[in-house]
């Protein structure tokens, strides 16, 4: 028998025979933690091990995204809590100036195809955009991980999703995402893992596959895998990460619990309506929502492509008044970026907010928060009842952001 | 001690129709604006702050008592409070027809009993199962009785890691164990 995908990464970290749901015990290649969840690490390794070292530091880092610089004293101190662990420890932090942790792992090649990461964010599946089992645990896993190096997973199954059709601008990556996740819902992919295949998303690019694949979580699975590419994919990671992109592949006779097909012909851009991130609906059935803020950034939609592809649509323009556009980029490398080449002056003078890289409002950081009663359309991950504060918080793209701050309520990119 | 047994008075969580809520994600059952809070003592009286009809939940329970929920309990982000604000409010087990992977993982490696059952629905459905009712389960068969009604239901058993983990007391304490060998 074959074996599929995450058969494959599991197995090349263990002894033991692996297929599907059974529980194994794996080796990490790399054990993160952030600012949340780190300081409880801290507390739980000194509390198991006092200064024993942690099993090998190379593999070991701090990556502080959540509210960076912090804006609470206590952000501040938990911190610093794990600043003054990793230097005893002689740990790497990828510290509050660095971004999205998931990100700076990519960037920095730590988390590379078929390579097994574990951090303190539950998006950390996004890792499977490059190949890679990333999975995000709770902070006594992460400690457990950081003292042996290990952690014991049950195998999950895969479910083989079969995108058939393609579509074109201004229907992006983000629409995709969201129209899987409709059509797939929390259950069909719940605790599985997705190898996702078709013209479709063939062609992704690397910021493409992250929103794709960071999603996943909203699936309620475990990781997704995009295993076909082309030539251009393969040196777009290889030049972004500084190392070998490859990939596993699938057996032919490898076992999917499930088989389907999602149709994605001439899709037009998707919103996913509060509260739920799988209440996804066509742009066109929420005309007039009338909004008071825009958000562009996370790990979903923060990448200079994305921020690119707003700019694009904001350039020479002004946002219309009475509404705020929120900027923030992924990382520090994309802060970089956006700054050469102009996308960050051509928001600025739209009238949007620039802030440094991190995850903002998705986790209670600097901006991106709503207030009671205000409509708020974001290309995050999450619309929650609750999650980004009082308000309602749509889910959509960064060009659909972008058109519906300029005219002040939910537009279709097309229509600017 | 015998540890493989659990007894205790359950809390159903249903929404206004009467139906087991689904999809309570980390911030319904622990808000993001608490994580700041390390000391699993202080995290209790947070549990279930965020979730419609049930924000009184820390007041009402009692130790001992057993959750019931809805498929996909503990969906959304990795914090280890959600599972930490019922072991400070010393909440005996959680049964749902399915579980978030994370939060599963973290009750398993915090020693916390989880159960999963995916007749749950229908047993609530035909009343079999009520809050206030007291309820004995036993983690390695399954086997559940409703101590009140003398009725009889099956969750699936622990596997041999959550067990091994549970009885040892979390992870942590499961892992000096294994290394001593």
């Amino acid at each position: 028998m074959g074996k599929t995908i995450i058969e494959k990464i599991i197995q090349d970290h263990t002894k033991e025979e692996v297929k599907a749901e059974k529980i194994v015990w794996m080796d990490l290649d790399i054990r993160s933690a952030r600012d949340f969840g780190g300081p409880n690490v801290v507390k739980n390794y000194e509390e198991e091990y006092g200064d024993a070292p942690v099993a090998d530091r190379k593999k070991t880092f701090f990556t502080f995204d959540l509210c960076v610089p912090p804006s609470s004293l206590r952000y501040a101190d938990n911190q610093q809590i794990c600043r003054e662990f990793a230097r005893g420890q002689r740990i790497e932090v990828f510290d509050v100036d660095r971004g999205i942790g998931s990100h700076v792992l990519m960037e920095e090649g730590l988390a590379r195809a078929a390579s097994t990461v574990v951090g303190t964010d539950s998006h950390l599946n996004i890792l499977g955009a490059v190949g890679s089992f990333g999975q995000g645990m709770g902070d006594v896993d992460i400690t457990f991980a950081f003292k042996t190096g290990k952690t014991w997973f049950e195998v999950p199954q895969t479910v083989k999703v079969l995108i058939k059709g393609s579509f074109s601008s201004p229907t992006t990556a983000k629409d995709l995402t969201l129209y899987i996740l409709k059509k797939l819902g929390t259950k069909k992919a719940a605790l599985k893992a997705v190898e996702l295949y078709g013209e479709a998303v063939r062609g992704l690019d690397l910021p493409g596959r992250i929103t794709l694949c960071s999603m996943v979580t909203e699936m309620a699975g475990i990781i997704g895998f995009v295993p076909e590419f082309g030539d251009s994919l393969k040196a777009e990671i290889e030049n972004f990460s500084g190392t070998i992109f490859s990939p596993h592949k699938a057996d032919e006779d490898c076992s999917y619990s499930d088989t389907l097909e999602i149709d994605v012909s001439g899709l037009s851009p998707q919103v996913a309506v509060p509260f739920a991130p799988d209440n996804v609906q066509d742009v066109s059935e929420l005309k007039g929502v009338k909004i008071d803020s825009g958000f562009i950034g996370s790990c979903t939609n923060g990448r200079t492509e994305d921020l690119a592809l707003a700019s694009q649509i904001l350039k020479g323009k002004k946002i219309k008044e009475g509404v705020t556009l929120k900027v923030v980029p992924a990382t520090k490398r994309v802060y970089k970026e956006i700054l050469e080449r102009g996308i960050l002056e051509d928001l600025f003078r739209s009238g949007a907010i620039i802030s440094n890289p991190g995850c903002s409002g998705c986790a209670e950081g600097h901006i991106g928060l709503t207030g009671k009663g205000e409509v708020q359309v974001s290309t995050g991950n999450r619309n929650f009842a609750g999650k980004q504060g009082k308000g309602k918080t749509y889910l959509a793209s960064p060009a659909v952001v972008a058109a519906s701050c300029l005219t002040g309520h939910i537009t279709n990119p097309k229509d600017v | 001690m015998e540890k493989s047994f659990i007894s205790g008075r359950i809390w159903v969580l249903l929404d206004q129709n009467k139906r087991l809520i689904e999809d309570i994600d980390t911030d319904q059952i622990y808000h993001n604006a608490f994580l700041h809070i390390t000391e699993v003592s202080q995290m209790g009286q947070y549990a279930l702050g965020n979730l419609e009809g049930w924000k009184d939940f820390s007041k009402k329970a009692s130790p001992g008592d057993v959750l019931i929920a809805g498929r996909n309990f503990g969906a959304g982000s990795s914090r280890q409070h959600a599972v930490g604000c019922f072991i400070s409010l010393k909440i005996g087990l959680i049964i749902a027809p399915s579980f978030g992977a994370i939060y599963f993982r973290n009750a398993v490696n915090s020693g916390f009993p989880v159960l999963r059952c995916q007749e749950l629905d229908e047993l609530v459905a035909k009343k079999a199962l009520e809050t206030g009712d007291e309820i004995k389960v036993n983690f390695r068969s399954g086997e559940g009785l409703n101590v009140s009604r003398n009725t009889h239901f099956k969750a699936e058993p622990m596997s041999a890691v959550q067990y091994d983990i549970y009885e040892a007391g979390g992870l942590f304490n499961y892992g000096k164990r294994i290394s001593k060998g």
